[in-house]
């Protein structure tokens, strides 16, 4: 892997950074090894009622009514909650942000109102005093359906006369705007050029229609909360989410209370990859307790989060690409659709964005239709939108290089984008490690290794655009010299390493004299969520500016105590060094600390920033696979990735980043799917037959690392965490596809539809 | 001048489908202020899901962004993470 | 409903609870006992994050119910450590970075040592086989079977 060696030549190198780099034990690890950490279901609380959902059977429904008489008589049942006690809110009421939600649709999935919309939409919610006693309660609340016709896929939704989700949503984004309703919600268009008349000289076209399946995130921590709220209507919520003040935001909305009379302390989170950048279960807990004047728990069961919470749009694309003989591409088409599930919102117009993103194409255009259907309203989940357009197009990649019968990975190289190169949505790229991916892959042992029979090889590259936004620190130095650094952002894959990494680097000292935390909605000023590849980046950004604030505090503080201008004083190794005189001592933080009463109070810095400069992600996966031509079973033989992180604060947990979105997108490409029945019920709701990979079913993951730093970060770093599961649904396709002889185009390539495909030949 | 590049969907409604417009302005806004006089009501949509990329460079929150005379300006959609 | 009252041995240390009928020895040590190392992830049997040993006997606690525990021998991820003093695999978890968000570890620690209880030196494909009732959705795998398998070799004394 290599990075042993990056390592020492960062040390002897120019960069000479002392912790940046390296790969010491997290700050957290202890805890997490030794099941003392807490996440969102290890809380209680004296007193505390335990909540539950009632959650539709139906996957389109009238709600005609609902009688909670009989629940409410059950002893030990406390209080239930319906739509009816939710506010009414505005439709037009939208934020835009790191999640662009219509707070209306998103009132409506935390609980349904006139309608439901699919199979485990909540109807009502129940507290009691035991798990057990809220379970019976659930099936003494009566609700009463008129059942309607679901639609399930996006063409049957796209269908003229197909059953309407939402009376009145008119299709945007095309002009006129249409005067009947539609399940098609928005249509989104990005172009540059003329891609007709470039389609035109071309010596090659290959075009073809791809379909993936809906997917979940598979987090393997349910959705948990505990909220309590006193007849002052102040809430305290411990939750396990993806930011502690998007649950903030959101229940104050979705409830119209006031921020300020909402506390919510972050558990740690067992896993979210986008799924857990939304609330569920936070407004029905602070109801339930407000009803029932006592805290509540809400823990999700699997079945509850396969059916009701996630997953990420199924869909349809059809990919084109026309090149000349030897091999540059001229003109590319995408045109998609995505279920957005029961609201309008699928990630299809960054799908769009993306998928040709790694290329340099003057004549481009991608059109990208959001349509709903009775599935759970999708959610974000790693780069979302981007896997599903980029199985498309590296898809079409690999069949044009098969039959121009060039190198697959020459075939990127001719054509990758580089600093200059206008991508897709028309935004020309700073310096991006594209190129560099492709050219190390190229050098792989795996990559030039002999394949056998019935064995094949597939590559494919990978976008992501990475976020900066808001993120705040505190750096606080404590009277021994030991430090804390306190960030708004959940922890969700070692981040609180790579907090305390910059940390260190800033102040010169020991990473175990540096204790990085979590803190709640009320003990550090307001950070965006932990999404978007954005935490290292931005929140790492905000820490490097709060340890450099804490260093001129404490040069001046060193400056006062020597009696010298403050330009006299330097900041070596973690000590305040006199420049011109060594008549001073070099103070360390422990003697400054010890001063800080003397020189004017407690030590400490702070950033609150809105980060910019992310720099974008790219990506090379390698796959080989085996396929069984008697059962259609495919074995994924080996695997690298190869990626463009701009520095590596803590090259393990970067790998892990890469290893993890790697096998995500490998269960796309041959396992996961929802299985609806014909009524629109969910089949698979546990992960028995949701079938995530296991570890017998993967091998090795080699992570090569490379390094074009960002000049936006001032180590370098670029976001990590969602580009890995780009590259892996189309490396994955390409590698069956050789091994088979056949062109495969429709996920999860499950042994079925793989034998289905070599018995057609 | 920038040179700023609005959404096809936008285009389509506010300005008969031109996406390129050379617009004077020192910030966002002020590129934002001078687009609506020429078509009313843009402002309030280009204030709806869109980021700004200013040279390559995106923001989400973009209202008081500086620009420089030969910038490059594209409305986008906002950008969402996982 | 009445409760039985239950009598067992968890983590060495004789342990007593009362639990009804419905309750799976998961619930006992989450609600009743406050020991809340074992998640639950599915109470299916299928992802593993509840793994515990009863008898020396590694299952899923979800799948076991509270009253079957009586008079046995229960060991969870509460118990690996000795003291402050951490288990190999524990230090090879943390060394070789195999956890993300770290719900899945507790059961995949209390997994692996009865890996290398039945089999000290088990080659990655065994490892794998074994381990392939814990899901992990964070790290894809790689660290882990390296962290097991660098604890086995320490264990063995290599």
């Amino acid at each position: 892997m290599g990075n042993e060696k990056d390592y020492l030549e960062l040390i002897d190198g120019e960069k000479k950074f002392r912790h940046i780099g390296t790969r010491p034990i997290r700050p957290d690890g202890v805890d997490k090894v030794t099941g003392r950490a807490n996440f969102g279901a290890d809380f209680t609380m004296n007193g505390m009622l335990h909540g539950r959902v009632v959650r539709s059977p139906h996957a389109h429904a009238k709600i005609k009514s609902i009688n909670s008489t009989k629940a409410l008589k059950l002893k030990g049942v406390k209080a239930v909650v319906t739509g009816k006690d939710f506010p009414t809110l505005d439709p037009s009421d939208k934020a835009v942000g790191e999640v662009t939600v219509s707070f209306f649709d998103m009132s409506r999935n935390v609980i349904a109102r006139d309608k439901v919309l699919y199979d485990g939409h909540a109807v009502a919610a129940v507290a009691a005093t035991s798990p057990q006693i809220a379970e019976k309660a659930l099936a003494l609340i009566e609700v009463e359906y008129e059942v309607l016709k679901p639609v399930m896929t996006v063409s049957e939704a796209m269908k003229k006369n197909a059953p309407i989700l939402h009376k009145g949503m008119k299709t945007s984004g095309v002009e006129p705007t249409p005067s009947r309703s539609s399940n098609v919600a928005s249509r989104a268009e990005f172009k540059l050029g003329d891609v007709n008349k470039a389609f035109k000289e071309a010596d090659i076209i290959v075009e073809r229609d791809y379909t993936t399946q809906t997917v979940h995130q598979g987090y393997i921590e349910p959705h948990a909360c505990v909220a309590d709220i006193n007849a002052d209507d102040m809430a305290t919520i411990w939750s396990s989410s993806q930011g502690q003040f998007m649950v903030r935001a959101l229940v104050a909305k979705l409830l119209a209370m006031n921020t300020s009379k909402i506390k919510v302390i972050p558990s740690e989170i067992g896993g979210g990859f986008g799924g857990k950048t939304i609330v569920y279960l936070e407004p029905l807990a602070v109801l339930l307790a407000k009803k029932a004047g006592r805290p509540v728990k809400m823990v999700m069961t699997r079945d509850e989060v396969m059916r009701a919470t996630g997953p990420t749009s199924g869909g349809h694309a059809r990919a084109k690409i026309g090149a000349k003989n030897d091999g540059t591409i001229v003109a590319g088409e995408l045109e998609m659709e995505y279920e957005a599930g029961a609201f309008p919102g699928s990630p299809v117009g960054l799908g769009c964005m993306t998928g040709f993103a790694p290329y340099n194409l003057k004549d481009v255009s991608c059109v990208g239709w959001d349509v709903v259907v009775n599935r759970p309203k999708a959610a974000a989940y790693r780069a979302p939108g981007a896997p599903v357009a980029a199985f498309a197009v590296e898809s079409a990649m690999d069949e044009l290089a098969e039959q121009l019968k060039i190198d697959p990975l020459k075939l990127r190289i001719k054509n990758a984008a580089v600093e200059g190169t206008q991508a897709p949505y028309g935004v020309k790229f700073p310096r991006i490690g594209c190129l560099e991916t492709l050219t190390e892959a190229q050098t792989t042992d795996h990559y030039n290794s002999p394949l056998g029979p019935n064995q094949g090889r597939g590559v494919a590259s990978g976008f992501w655009f990475n976020i900066g936004g808001q993120s705040s620190a505190s750096v606080m130095v404590n009277p021994d010299g030991t430090v804390i650094v306190a960030t708004g952002s959940p922890d969700i894959g070692g981040s609180r390493a790579s907090m305390a990494l910059m940390a260190a680097e800033v102040l010169g000292i020991e990473l175990k004299n540096i204790k990085p935390l979590v803190a709640d909605t009320e003990s550090v000023p307001y950070s965006d969520l932990t999404g978007g590849s954005r935490v290292t980046f931005a929140t790492g950004k905000a820490v490097v500016e709060a340890a450099e604030d804490a260093v001129n505090d404490m040069k001046r503080r060193a400056a006062k105590i020597w009696d010298v201008d403050f330009d006299q004083v330097e900041w070596k190794d973690g000590s305040a060094c006199c420049i011109e005189t060594d008549v001073h001592k070099p103070m360390t933080i422990a003697d400054i600390a010890a001063m800080a009463g003397k020189t004017g109070g407690a030590i400490s810095g702070k950033a609150n920033i809105n980060a910019k400069g992310a720099g974008a992600a790219f990506a090379t996966h390698i796959c080989d696979v085996e396929v069984d031509p008697e059962t259609g079973h495919v074995t994924v033989l080996k695997y690298t990735a190869v990626q463009d992180v701009g520095t590596a604060i803590h090259p393990s947990y970067v790998e892990g980043q890469m290893q993890g979105g790697a096998v995500q997108g490998i269960g796309w490409a041959l396992n996961e799917e929802y299985v609806y029945g014909k009524e629109g019920q969910l089949q698979n709701t546990g992960f028995l037959d949701y079938r995530v990979p296991v570890a017998s079913d993967m091998p090795m993951i080699d992570a090569i690392i490379v390094e074009v730093p960002n000049p936006g970060h001032p180590y370098g770093v670029r976001g990590v965490g969602e580009v890995p599961i780009v590259p892996p649904l189309a490396a994955v396709a390409n590698a069956v596809s050789h091994a088979i002889g056949i062109r495969m185009t429709d996920l999860p390539m499950s042994p079925p539809k793989i034998l289905a495909a070599i018995d057609a030949e | 001048m920038a040179d700023v590049v609005i959404p096809i969907e936008v285009a389509r409604s506010f300005c008969e489908g031109r996406t390129d417009h050379t617009v004077d302005g020192d910030n966002i806004r002020d590129l934002v202020k001078e687009l609506s006089k020429l078509y009313p009501g843009i402002d309030v949509r280009l204030n709806q899901g869109l980021a700004v990329a200013i040279d390559g460079e995106i923001f989400q929150d973009w209202l008081l962004e500086e620009v420089a005379p030969s910038s490059q300006v594209n409305f986008i959609p906002a950008i969402e993470g996982g | 409903m009445a409760k039985y009252h239950v009598k067992t041995t968890i983590n060495g240390d004789p342990a007593e609870f009362l639990c009804g009928t419905e309750q799976t020895v998961l619930d006992c040590l989450r609600d009743e006992l406050g020991l809340t190392g074992s998640k639950e992830g599915c109470s299916s049997g299928d992802c593993g994050a509840c793994s515990i040993t009863l008898d020396g006997r590694l299952v899923c606690a979800c799948l076991v119910l509270g009253v079957e525990t009586e008079g046995k021998d229960i060991e969870t991820i509460e118990g690996i450590a000795d003291g402050d003093d951490l288990h190999p695999i524990q230090k090879h978890f943390l060394q070789e970075a195999a956890l993300q968000c770290g719900i899945c570890t507790p059961g995949f620690i209390v997994a692996a040592k009865a890996l290398l209880a039945e089999n000290p030196n088990p080659t990655e494909t065994e490892t794998r086989y074994w381990l392939a009732g814990n899901l992990c959705r964070c790290t894809g795998y790689d660290k882990i079977v390296t962290a097991v398998m660098n604890a086995a070799a320490e264990m063995r004394g290599e």
